[in-house]
């Protein structure tokens, strides 16, 4: 199909995906053998969604979701929920009725 | 009794002459599972002790004159679903060892019909995937063809349900995850409108896509099922505020006044001829039931399946940022810091697919991708939904393959995620656009391998896709064919 381009356009070929940045930014810690795997199979796979590119979308409102609802509301009522005792049994650390985690401020 | 060819209503016109009680049906269903789940691998976790305890309680209201709709029948449940007090490992390793401290509201809702939950089914990891080979825990295989795959994700459900291991099950279908398995396995599986069933308590992959549904032996026990979990729930904002209908009302033996389309975009290269001749014939079987057949088109078509990979793994990028090592789960050991004990949790936690899937999903929402990708992807969503409109303004409901191909063989698409995602190619759209779709086996190919036919309607119209399958269903069993 041609036609006008979409803002896909915009996507630059040679800034393809950098998979051991974007790791970083989803707080993925792979190693390098991961890291070249990954690399080649997401080149590949972010080409074939690309495919979108072929379609003129401008005036096309995008859909969030398929059904989309106004807010939902409930009376502001105070209702029990999960009590610590259970929430915390999953807990891989805890302490002091609290999640248990390795130090966060110097 | 015959447990093999036991269905849902079957088991309760048993319970209700008291010809079994649940418990024996019960222990029946576990002599089954130990005798056949060594090969099959469709349970992760069994409860037996918990089911009989449950069973007894049914089979005691019964006898009090207390039954309800679905008193002492017992059901599988994927692996992704909250039972109370029950393992939830989504099929992976981060979440091992947990347990789920309260009931889906699904779960709550079978429960209060006095449903038995024998126990728990594989899945590929957090969903992700249409084999089970990407379950950190075992291989399911196919019980028709034990060398092939069962279909995925809910491979553990559609799995135990063809091989006589329980009644019916309940899966989730994100991108075909319950259509596609059930064709694959020789099952009914339906995937409900988005809004129709409540998803509190299931663990979320893609948000706007996800829905929980049925996989069972007959389309009547799928029109049971969703008359239960069906309706409106304040826990899950998106679940509609709809009268739920009793679903086994409506259906009939013909399908008289029925418009059926066949999307000519799902009659490509492409599609095996074995597959496509057996869907084939139950359109002509469709037509003789007095269905009117005609040609419609969804343009878009062939760009649904890189229109998901967007849209599910962006969503899914966002929910797994849940699973950090600080509030359930796995944590790795010997993190200086909050950050690295992420990066190794996460790493440590989730298994090659997930990792993908997590990476592609952070990227299209990245800046500087985000509008040519996610913000495209939504726009094409616009399209695709469109095409379903436009198709049933002048159709009650659509026939399709609901999967291209057969049972592939396991392993033959382990190497290359992008086959494997093609394997939803004609499921996908369904989630996109928020209908409903339906997959009834119709037939084999000449190996013996199970054939669904998709039934997709519009949005909440599940009473009509449910009377199409349930009248080739009837048709096809007075032919012998399936």
């Amino acid at each position: 199909m041609t036609g006008p381009r979409n803002s896909a356009e915009k996507i630059n070929p040679a800034c393809g995906i950098d998979v051991a940045y974007v790791a970083r930014l989803a707080r993925l810690q792979l190693n390098a053998d991961e890291l070249a795997t990954l690399q080649g199979q997401l080149e590949q796979i972010v080409e074939f969604v690309r495919k979108i590119r072929e379609l003129d979308l401008s005036g096309v409102p995008p859909t969030s979701h398929a059904r989309v609802t106004p807010n939902v509301f409930r009376a502001d009522e105070v209702r029990p929920g999960l009590d610590s005792e259970t929430t915390l049994a999953n807990a891989p650390a805890h302490a002091y009725g609290q999640f248990a985690v390795p130090k966060i401020v110097e | 009794m015959n447990i093999g060819t036991l269905t849902i209503c079957g088991a309760l016109e048993e319970l209700r002459a008291g010809r079994c009680g649940s418990e024996e049906l019960v222990k029946e269903l576990i002599a089954v599972i130990r005798r056949r789940d060594p090969e099959i691998g469709a349970y992760l976790s069994l409860d037996e002790e918990s089911a009989l305890t449950q069973a007894k309680e049914a089979d005691r209201a019964r006898a009090a004159g207390q039954a309800r709709r679905l008193s002492g029948i017992p059901l599988a449940i994927k692996d992704i679903l909250n039972v109370r007090g029950q393992p939830c490992t989504c099929g992976s390793r981060i979440l091992q060892g947990y347990t789920a401290p309260y009931d889906a509201t699904v779960i709550a809702k079978l429960r209060a019909e006095g449903a038995v939950f024998l126990g728990r089914t594989n899945m590929d990891e957090f969903a992700m995937g249409s084999s089970t080979e990407n379950s950190a825990f075992q291989l399911t295989r196919n019980p028709r063809d034990p060398s092939r795959v069962p279909g995925g994700s809910s491979g553990g459900s559609a799995a135990a349900v063809a091989a006589d291991e329980a009644l019916a099950a309940l899966g989730s279908d994100t991108g075909g995850s319950i259509r596609q398995p059930a064709a694959l396995c020789g099952c009914v599986g339906l995937k409900p409108t988005y809004g129709r069933v409540s998803r509190y308590g299931l663990v979320a992959f893609a948000s706007s896509l996800d829905q929980i549904g049925p996989i069972t032996k007959t389309v009547r026990d799928a029109a049971l099922l969703l008359s239960v979990i069906a309706g409106r729930d304040e826990r899950d904002s998106t679940s509609v505020d709809l009268a739920v209908p009793d679903y086994t009302t409506g259906l009939t033996n013909d399908l008289r006044g029925l418009r059926l389309g066949l999307p000519r975009e799902c009659f490509v290269a492409g599609i095996s001829p074995d597959v496509e001749a057996t869907v084939r014939r139950a359109v002509d079987q469709c037509r003789a039931l007095g269905a009117e057949i005609v040609e419609v088109s969804l343009p878009h078509t062939e760009y649904a399946i890189p229109t998901y990979y967007i849209i599910a793994t962006a969503e899914a990028s966002a929910n797994l940022a849940r699973f950090d090592g600080v509030r359930y789960g796995l944590r790795a050991p010997e993190a200086a810091n909050p950050i690295e004990m992420y990066g190794k949790t996460r790493a440590a936690g989730f298994g090659p697919e997930v990792k993908r899937r997590v990476i592609l999903g952070t990227y299209v929402l990245s800046g500087g991708y985000h509008d040519a990708y996610y913000l495209s992807a939504q726009k094409v969503r616009t399209l695709i939904a469109r095409d379903f409109e436009n198709a049933f303004a002048t159709c009650h409901a659509l026939l399709t393959p609901t999967t291209p191909t057969a049972a592939f063989r396991i392993g033959e698409k382990t190497s290359d995620p992008l086959q494997m995602y093609l394997a939803d190619i004609f499921t996908a759209p369904a989630n996109l656009a928020g209908i409903c779709g339906l997959s009834a086996p119709c037939g084999q190919t000449p190996d013996g391998l199970p054939v669904g036919l998709q039934i997709l309607g519009p949005v909440f119209g599940e009473a009509n896709i449910l009377r199409v399958g349930h009248a080739l269903e009837q048709a096809l069993a007075g032919d012998g064919a399936a």
